[in-house]
């Protein structure tokens, strides 16, 4: 099937496409390339770097050295100079760059000669290295008036228009260093309403659409079309606030643990398009410690005798009761979230089968803000690429509640010990020890309940060589199946 | 009555500064005080994996730290200098975000407009014609339903039947999705259910309005004396009666220009039309505001820069009237 323009219909304009002020930092950007880019199996390969980086004794140097047949959409060649304005942008208080927290250990840039960029760290920082997929821009680009709405990169794909709430436009590079990409236009058309995605996959108006799992079943059959269920990293979770009454006894939330039907979650609530999930790290990464497992289906028996060692009694109107304290807590979730609400209201029915009294409250991210220290929270995180991004400041017990880090309060010394070695270790034999037995600890204390783990939904039309699914992240920044598209070729 | 022309619009400009002064006054206090956090809303997702120094940093940056006064009369300053700031969740210059939309919100509410007018005159005038008819009676039972129900609603019943079911008309946006380039035709066939559906969901008021106004001037002496003469009901009903019937109309079309508006904002919305309406939700929901106030004086001053147009249309079509403002 040889076709030149080829259209993607996407959930989530972006606000602007400059990867400085947070587009689609973690590679996800056709327009841009990072220093590095990630294969299906997640590993790191060479992009605008000629090889991967070499990192100092120290673990605070990281030295790049760059392609020199690489040209930004405007002609000019690029340089160190670029790759270091890119950074230091992204580090400008001035510059309000949503992306700032994760470039924090980064403490200068510097571009001795044209090829050669070297990152100094403020302290030693391994997983360094996956945030390097950020997208260069050229020099200065910031104080060009119309960059953001015509944003010059040094992708596969160039840009040609953008009619605001409506589409991109953007065409192959033929001069694309990594080869001209067979798929010669590409149209990003934005639509947010999973309904009308689906109609307008149906009427033939996109020839490929992310939905949700309910809205992708009718495609299921129809010839043409293929349905890709990627697995990901992106969980659903109870956070359990550690210096509340009740949540701060492990007896409750071992026993909700056991008590949650994580199965009946994934087949009922995500239609089949979910597993369930026992920790932070996803099956499927070479992260993912294998020993942390347990039942999909729920074990009622076993989750009232945790309870009743605990000396958790029922009470006269059904709910259990300790030393005068009633097992009841308010488990709150964004009121705008269907997916989170229905699993909310699961958790609750399920808890209410063993007398612990759940209340779920729908409330506004702004509400929920303050009230973190008392109440629970189902939180969505996840991401494959690295296990210290998100878990060492939602666990380490330094971040103890700072507004969204480490919102449950949870202190732990040995989590603290195991995060600071993954960090700052750079042999990945070593690394992978301690984040094995960081998530047994987890697995053990359940500071967070894991209930799921999500599978992302792709409807695609036609044969295609070189679609290659890769465990996806909770932040829909990284494009999916949709992140390859300069290498998909029409099947012969 | 050009002297009394001009009189009633310097009055009406002179009325307009305290107005906008007192809008966005207003806006300014209903943003302090909304539960929303600005820095929430631009961070979205990432606010929950950034540090509390960074937030609060930009938070200085934006002045959100300073006195609500101070941040107004900032934001006025600049106004006056001609600057209407950058959009926060865009990173583009206000100017340049509304350049880019307005051209394609005037069109369709331009068209809406044009069609609206046709409808209801026509419609109106053939209820009245054969007032208490079955078909007069059809007319204003539709009309009276179209009224209550919501824009939203007659949209996605019209995306249902014309795109979904019967297939003949796009869904939405503003060209073809495989299009690359902007072509009137095209452009024309995805602007006819925004342009349906809100000339529709706005004229019943209208068209019930010149069927009232009709019957109550065919009733008059000079429509009974015009019989009398032996002329054809017909022309009278066009030469005569709605001639003398559309005068308050041109007025009441002037105040129907904020439900113009916020007809547009979900006309927009529903059909992923890229105009100014549609925005307007987007910096709502975003709490961006520099661009939100600057799309609040734009509406405020739509409204009065309408009525002053119905206004000097009703001197010019009737030198008798005296509008506020002309003495």
């Amino acid at each position: 099937m040889a076709r030149d323009t080829f259209v993607l219909g996407l959930s989530g304009e972006p606000d602007n496409l400059n990867p400085v002020l947070g587009y689609a930092p973690d590679g996800g950007s056709l327009l841009f390339d990072g220093l590095v880019t990630r294969t299906a199996d997640l590993e790191l390969k060479p992009a605008l770097a000629v090889e991967l980086p070499k990192t100092d004794g120290a673990g605070t140097t990281v030295t790049f050295k760059l392609r020199t047949d690489v040209r930004f959409h405007d002609g000019t060649p690029l340089t160190s100079a670029d790759v270091a304005y890119t950074y230091q942008a992204v580090l400008d208080e001035k510059n309000d760059s949503s992306l700032r927290s994760d470039y924090a250990a980064i403490e200068s840039v510097e571009a001795p000669d044209p090829e050669t960029v070297v990152f100094h760290l403020r302290y030693p920082y391994a997983p360094f290295i996956q945030r390097a997929t950020l997208g260069i821009v050229p020099k200065q680009s910031l104080d060009r008036p119309d960059f953001n709405a015509r944003p010059v990169g040094t992708g596969p794909y160039r840009f040609v228009s953008w009619t605001p709430g409506d589409k991109i436009v953007l065409e192959a590079d033929p001069s694309h260093w990594n080869g001209a990409p067979a798929i010669k236009k590409l149209i990003l058309a934005y639509a947010s309403d999973d309904n009308i995605r689906a109609t307008r996959m149906a009427a033939g108006d996109f020839d490929a659409t992310e939905l949700a799992p309910k809205a992708a079943a009718r495609f299921e059959k129809t010839a043409g079309l293929t349905v890709y269920r990627v697995p990901s990293a992106d969980y659903r979770s109870v956070m359990f606030p550690m210096e509340a009454p009740v949540t701060r006894d492990k007896a409750i939330r071992k026993a909700i643990s056991l008590a949650v039907d994580r199965s009946a979650m994934a087949k009922t609530i995500l239609a089949g398009a979910g597993s369930a999930a026992f920790g932070p790290i996803a099956p499927g990464t070479s992260w993912y410690d294998p020993s942390v497992q347990g039942s999909p289906t729920a074990d009622q028996a076993q989750a009232v005798r945790a309870l009743e060692q605990a000396g958790w009694m029922p009470g006269p109107d059904g709910v259990r009761v300790k030393d005068g304290t009633a097992a009841r807590f308010t488990l709150m979730y964004p009121a705008g979230d269907s997916l989170r609400k229905e699993l909310a209201l699961a958790v609750a029915s399920d808890a209410r089968r063993i007398g612990v009294d759940i209340e779920p409250a729908g409330l506004d991210w702004d509400a929920i803000g303050p009230r973190m220290a008392k109440d629970a929270l189902l939180m969505a995180y996840g991401n494959p690429f690295d296990p210290d991004h998100t878990n060492f400041e939602l666990f380490h017990s330094d971040f103890a509640g700072q507004g969204f880090f480490n919102p449950a309060r949870y202190r732990d010394s040995e989590v603290d010990a195991l995060l600071e070695k993954g960090r700052r270790t750079a042999d990945p034999t070593i690394r992978k020890q301690a984040y094995d037995a960081f998530q047994r600890r987890i697995r053990e204390d359940e500071p967070w309940v894991y209930l799921v783990h999500l599978q992302h939904v792709y409807v695609v039309r036609g044969e295609w060589t070189g679609i290659t699914p890769a465990v996806e992240s909770h932040e829909h920044a990284t494009g999916g199946l949709f992140r390859n598209l300069a290498d998909w070729k029409p099947a012969a | 009555m050009s002297r009394a022309l001009a009189r009633m619009v310097i009055w009406r400009v002179a009325f307009t500064v305290p107005l906008l002064l007192a809008v966005t006054a207003g806006m300014f206090a209903l943003a302090t005080a909304s539960p929303f956090d600005p820095i929430r809303q631009y961070l979205g997702d990432r606010a929950q994996t950034t540090s509390p120094e960074i937030a609060a940093r930009i938070r200085e940056n934006w002045g959100l730290d300073r006195p609500v006064i101070e941040q107004y009369l900032d934001w006025l300053g600049s106004l006056l200098r001609g600057d209407l700031g950058e959009s926060r969740s865009l990173h583009r210059p206000v100017v340049d975000v509304i350049g880019d939309r307005l051209g394609w919100s005037l069109l369709v509410v331009a068209g809406a407009m044009v069609v609206m007018l046709v409808i209801s005159l026509a419609v109106g005038a053939l209820a009245a014609w054969r007032r208490n008819s079955w078909l007069d009676r059809f007319i204003t039972g539709t009309a009276y339903a179209n009224e209550a129900a919501p824009v939203f609603w007659t949209g996605l019943i019209a995306i249902w039947i014309f795109a979904v079911q019967l297939r003949w008309l796009p869904s939405g946006g503003l060209t073809d999705a495989a299009a690359t380039t902007v072509r009137p035709t095209d452009v024309l066939r995805h602007m006819i259910l925004p342009v349906a559906v809100l000339a529709f969901s706005q004229s019943s008021w209208l068209l019930l309005f010149v069927r009232e106004s009709l019957i109550s001037t065919l009733r008059e002496d000079f429509v009974t004396g015009a019989r009398a003469r032996g002329l054809r009901e017909r022309t009278i009903l066009f030469r005569h009666a709605l001639r003398s019937a559309l005068l308050p109309f041109i007025t009441l079309l002037g105040a129907r220009i904020p439900e113009l508006v916020t007809g547009a904002i979900l006309v927009e919305t529903i059909f992923s039309w890229p105009g100014v309406a549609g925005t307007s939700v987007r910096a709502a929901l975003a709490a961006d505001f520099p661009l939100l106030a600057a799309l609040t004086l734009l509406a405020t001053l739509a409204v009065v820069v309408g009525n002053l147009l119905a206004d000097a249309a009703y001197v010019i079509a009737d030198p008798r009237v005296r509008v506020l403002g002309v003495s």
